[in-house]
C-alpha cells in the first residue's frame, strides 16, 4: 500500500468543483510534482490531501503507518496576522512541535534541528529577528526551514522556490533532491516545469486535461508536450 | 504614606493586593494569542454570559456566585468556539445573539426578581467592578489562587503549542498537532480568566484588562516571548498600581486599573515610536 493513495477526488468550494475524477498514488521516496496554471486546483489539492479541507467526493487514504506529525507543510501563503510578534527563532522552533506530543518544551535534539534548518536556509543571523520585518524571499526561507523541522516522512511544498533569487533557487532544488534521496517522500507544486523535469520521479498535470505518471511518460504525453512547450515557447523557437 | 501602610494592615486590603495580582497575571498570559487569534470577541461575548449567569446567582442568592457562573461560562466558551469555527457569518452573528441576549436577560431577571433595594448599584457594579474586591472572603480569595494558578500553570506547560497554534493554526493543522483541542482548551482557560476578573473590574471592563497589556507590549517588544513577558510585568504593575490608587483615592477599583492601563499603552505606544525612530 502507498503512503497516499487518491481515488476518484473531487475538489472545490462548497460544491463548486474545480477538479474531479482524479487518480493518484504517492509511495514512499517519490518526489512528486503537481503542475498546472494558476487557479487549476493545485493549492486545493494540497490542502485536501492534508485534511484541512473536505474532498466534495472520492477519497484519500494514508497507507504504510503515515501519521500526520510525520508530515512538513510549507503553505503558498500563510494567513499570519501582520501584527504578529514572533522571531525567526521562534518560528522554526515551532516546526518542531509535531515530534513534542504532550512534552511541554523543545528537548535539545529539536533545537539542534532547527538550528540545523536555519542553517541550511542561511538565516542563522535573522535568528533574533522579528518575522514581520523580513522580506518576501527571508520570510519564504523562514517557513522551509519550519517546514523541515516538521518532516519526518513526506513533505509538501506549495511552490517552495516562490520569491527565492536564482542562486537559493538552486540550493533549494539540490536540497530538495537531497532529502528525497535521504528517503524522505517530496510532494511539490512548481510552475518551474523546465526544473521539474530535471530533478522529480512523478509528476501530476491538472487543469483541464489532467495527467498522473513518471516524468518521463509526462514529456512524451500530450498534456505535457503542450504545457512544456508554452513554458518554454521561446527557446523552442530559437531552437 | 501612611495612609496606605495603615491600610495594609487590613487584611481584606491585602486580600485585594493579593488577588489582583494574580488575576492581571493570568488575564495577561492570553492577551497576544487572544488579540491575534481573533477572539476577543469570544472575549465580550463571554463576558457577558457571566453577567446573566451572575444575575441568576444573584436572583437564587447563592452565597458563592462562582458556582454558577463559572460553569456556565465555559460551556459558553465550548459553544462560542464551535459556532465561531463552523460557519464564518453565522458564527458572528451567534455570538452577537447570545451575548445581547445574556445581558438584557441578566437585567431583566434582575429587575423582576431582586429583592435588593439598590437595584441600579448591583447591576452597576456587576458591569463595571465593585468594591468587591475590598469584601472577599478567605474562601473566595483561594479559589480565585488557585484558579490563578492553574491558569498559569496550564500557560506555561502548553506555552509553545498556544505559540504554535496561535501562529499559524493551519500549518500546526496539517502537521499533526490536535489544533482543535487547543482551541478548545483556549477557549476554556479564557472563560476561566474572564470569571476571574470579572471581580476585579466588572465585565464591561474585562476586554480591557485582557488586551491592553498585551497591545502595549507589542508596541515595544517583536518576539513572542518578551511580548508576553513584558505584557504579564506591565499588567501586574497596572493593577497594584490602580488598586492603591483606588484605595487612596476613593475611586472605583476596575475603572481605575483600566485608566491605569490605558494610560501605560500611551506611554508603551510613544516608547515603540522613540525606540524605532532611534533605531533608523
Ligand atoms: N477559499 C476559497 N473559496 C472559494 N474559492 C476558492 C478559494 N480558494 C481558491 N478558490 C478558487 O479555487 C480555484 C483553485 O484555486 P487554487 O488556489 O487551488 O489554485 P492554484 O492552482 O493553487 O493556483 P496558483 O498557481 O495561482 O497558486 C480558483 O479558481 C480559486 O478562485
Ligand atoms: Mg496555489
Amino acid at each position: 500500500m502507498a503512503y497516499i493513495t487518491v481515488r476518484d477526488l473531487s475538489l472545490g468550494y462548497d460544491s463548486q468543483v474545480i477538479v474531479s475524477g482524479l487518480n493518484f498514488q504517492v509511495d514512499k521516496g517519490d518526489y512528486l510534482c503537481i503542475v498546472g496554471e494558476n487557479g487549476s486546483g493545485k493549492t486545493t489539492l494540497m490542502k485536501t490531501l492534508l485534511h484541512l479541507k473536505q474532498p466534495l467526493g472520492g477519497q484519500i487514504q494514508n497507507g504504510e503507518g503515515l501519521r500526520p506529525n510525520e508530515i512538513g507543510y510549507l503553505p503558498q501563503q500563510t494567513d499570519v496576522q501582520k501584527d504578529f510578534p514572533a522571531s525567526v527563532r521562534e518560528i522554526v522552533l515551532s516546526g518542531c512541535q509535531n515530534r513534542c506530543g504532550l512534552r511541554p518544551f523543545y528537548s535539545k535534539e529539536e533545537k539542534t534541528l532547527a538550528a540545523k534548518n536555519m542553517e541550511r536556509m542561511k538565516i542563522n543571523e535573522l535568528s533574533g529577528r522579528c518575522y514581520r520585518e523580513l522580506s518576501g524571499g527571508q520570510q519564504q526561507r523562514v517557513l522551509l526551514a519550519r517546514a523541515l523541522c516538521a518532516t519526518r516522512k513526506v513533505l509538501l511544498l506549495d511552490e517552495p522556490v516562490a520569491g527565492l533569487d536564482p542562486v537559493v533557487t538552486t540550493q533549494m532544488y539540490e536540497l530538495i533532491t537531497e532529502l528525497n534521496k535521504e528517503g524522505i517522500t517530496i510532494i511539490m507544486i512548481s510552475h518551474d516545469i523546465a526544473a521539474a523535469v530535471k530533478y522529480v520521479s512523478h509528476i501530476l498535470h491538472i487543469g483541464d486535461t489532467l495527467f498522473f505518471g513518471t516524468t518521463a511518460e509526462y514529456l512524451e504525453s500530450d498534456a505535457g508536450r503542450m504545457f512544456f512547450a508554452l513554458q518554454k515557447g521561446g527557446e523552442y523557437c530559437n531552437g | 504614606m501612611d495612609k496606605l501602610v495603615l491600610y495594609l494592615t487590613f487584611p481584606f486590603v491585602r486580600y485585594a493586593l493579593i488577588v489582583g495580582i494574580l488575576i492581571a497575571l493570568c488575564s495577561s498570559l492570553l492577551g497576544v494569542t487572544l488579540v491575534l487569534k481573533r477572539f476577543s470577541f469570544i472575549g465580550d461575548g463571554l463576558s457577558h454570559v457571566a453577567f446573566g449567569a451572575m444575575a441568576i446567582a444573584a436572583v437564587l442568592q447563592l452565597t458563592n456566585e462562582m458556582v454558577i457562573v463559572l460553569p456556565v461560562t465555559v460551556i459558553s466558551a465550548v459553544l462560542l468556539l464551535r459556532t465561531g469555527q463552523n460557519a464564518k457569518i453565522k458564527g458572528d452573528a451567534a455570538i452577537a445573539m447570545i451575548s445581547v441576549g445574556a445581558l438584557a436577560f441578566g437585567y431583566l431577571i434582575m429587575n423582576v426578581f431582586s429583592t435588593s433595594s439598590n437595584l441600579s448599584g448591583d447591576v452597576c457594579s456587576t458591569l463595571f467592578g465593585s468594591t468587591s474586591i475590598l469584601t472577599l472572603t478567605p474562601g473566595e480569595v483561594w479559589l480565585c489562587t488557585a484558579l490563578s494558578v492553574a491558569v498559569m500553570l496550564i500557560f506555561i506547560l502548553f506555552y509553545n503549542k498556544i505559540f504554535a497554534v496561535t501562529f499559524d493554526e493551519d500549518f500546526a493543522r496539517a502537521t499533526g498537532t490536535k489544533a482543535d483541542s487547543y482551541n478548545l482548551m483556549i477557549a476554556v482557560v479564557i472563560a476561566v480568566i474572564i470569571v476571574l476578573a470579572m471581580n476585579l473590574v466588572g465585565s464591561l471592563l474585562i476586554s480591557a484588562l485582557v488586551i491592553f497589556p498585551a497591545l502595549s507590549a507589542m508596541r515595544i517588544f517583536n518576539t513572542f516571548r518578551a511580548v508576553t513577558v513584558c505584557s504579564a510585568i506591565l499588567s501586574v504593575i497596572c493593577a497594584l498600581g490602580g488598586i492603591i490608587i483606588s484605595i487612596l483615592a476613593g475611586t472605583p477599583v476596575g475603572s481605575t486599573i483600566v485608566a491605569v492601563d490605558v494610560a501605560a499603552f500611551v506611554i508603551c505606544y510613544i516608547t515603540g515610536i522613540a525606540v524605532k525612530g532611534a533605531g533608523r
